[in-house]
């Protein structure tokens, strides 16, 4: 054999070598599988969205709440504010409703609604604004350093924007965010998704 | 003399006749609404039709205004102001739920209407926002109104106001709401 002969074999060796080292490592990346024996790696993902966590908020009655005051139950959260002239009221009345059709399975749900707008949406406020919804829906507020904490654990992003005559309105993520009653993620109900299927989320919720 | 009068009535009844046609079939969807018809407001080729507002949730400081907006003249005119008896400011929004995120923006500059074009200011997109509420709106109540076009001027109009979740119109001030 030529020496030329061997280092061309050598080098097709080394090739399939690496060929099936890289097909090796792809399919245990693929299996989210750790490479390294004997590093152990930490658990960062339980398959379900890091959606919902510590929060301290007050209450539409002046109480102070926090994730924990809604445990034991599955809890539906969306955040919205006051000064909005469709979205929320609108999902605010159709969450009345949903609890009105749930009958008596709606005491086996925390319903809550969050304010992006702390600066305008004082306790006072939101509990005259509460009164024309379902009086089970509770509305929490807080500093604004409170609120973008809670909003931050929940990975609701929101906005101030600048309207004419000096005043503001607020941009916001209008999904529905539901929890189980350990407070971790089960599903979101989408604004324009229809009210047969938001009701079939919450009974889903309910049933666990 | 007799001939040409009506003769120009019965076109003028034929131009009312067709857009409210269109309305009801437009609306033909809910029943209720089918036999009254809308309440119509003309101001040069401007016509507004049955203008509405939703009640409000208790010290809610804004409202908004529904209606159907056609120009019927060969010009384009625009909406360019307004006020309400129950409201500070008046101001046209556009408001959008793309991706999960309710945003709203101010249409600045005005609200064309091409000639011959019906805009039509409606929950989920287009609306009128009544600012700075001095009173909350109750279900079945009247609110007076006024909006500026360009060209076709003021306009006196009336919001009829329906329920907090109202998608509609309400069908006439003195129908009760099926919930």
């Amino acid at each position: 054999m030529s020496p030329l002969r061997i280092l061309r074999w050598a080098a097709w060796a080394l090739v399939a070598v690496l060929l099936v080292q890289m097909g090796v490592l792809g399919l245990h990346w693929y299996r989210g599988e750790r490479l390294i024996p004997g590093r152990e790696p930490v658990v960062t993902t339980t398959g379900v969205p890091a959606v919902g966590g510590p929060f301290s908020l007050v209450n539409h009655r002046g109480e102070r709440v926090t994730q924990d005051t809604f445990k034991g139950k599955p809890t539906v959260y969306f955040f919205g504010f006051t000064h909005c002239p469709e979205v929320c009221p609108t999902t605010l009345f159709e969450m009345s409703q949903h609890l009105k059709q749930l009958g008596p399975d709606a005491d086996r749900l925390n319903v809550v609604f969050v304010t992006v707008d702390p600066e305008r949406d004082t306790p006072e406020l939101l509990k005259t604004y509460m009164e024309s919804f379902d009086p089970r829906i509770v509305a929490l507020t807080g500093t604004p350093e409170e609120v973008t904490a809670a909003a931050k654990a929940f990975r609701v992003a929101y906005r101030k924007v600048p309207t004419e005559g000096g005043s503001y309105t607020m941009e916001h993520s209008a999904s529905v965010i539901v929890t189980d009653a350990q407070g971790g993620f089960v599903s979101l109900i989408d604004y324009h998704e229809d009210k047969a299927t938001a009701l079939a989320k919450l009974k889903r919720a309910i049933r666990g | 003399m007799i001939a040409p009068r009506l003769r120009g009535k019965d076109t003028l009844m034929k131009r009312q006749f067709l857009p409210a046609l269109l309305s009801a079939l437009a609306i033909g969807s809910l029943p209720s609404a089918l036999a009254q018809a809308p309440e119509t407001y003309r101001a040069g080729a401007i016509v507004v039709e049955a203008p509405w507002s939703r009640a409000t949730p208790g010290g809610a400081k804004v409202a908004s205004g529904y209606m159907r907006i056609t120009n019927s003249g060969s010009e384009p005119d625009r909406l360019v102001g307004g006020s309400t008896v129950v409201a500070e400011r008046f101001e046209v929004h556009r408001s959008t739920v793309v991706d999960g995120v309710a945003r709203m923006e101010p249409v600045t500059g005005g609200l064309e209407i091409g000639p011959g074009q019906t805009v039509e200011l409606k929950p989920g997109t287009l609306h009128a926002m009544l600012v700075n509420l001095r009173q909350g709106l109750k279900p079945g109540e009247t609110v007076k109104g006024m909006l500026v076009f360009e060209k076709a001027g003021v306009l006196k109009i009336e919001y009829q106001v329906g329920g907090i979740g109202a998608q509609a119109a309400p069908a006439a001030a003195n129908a009760h709401q099926n919930h």
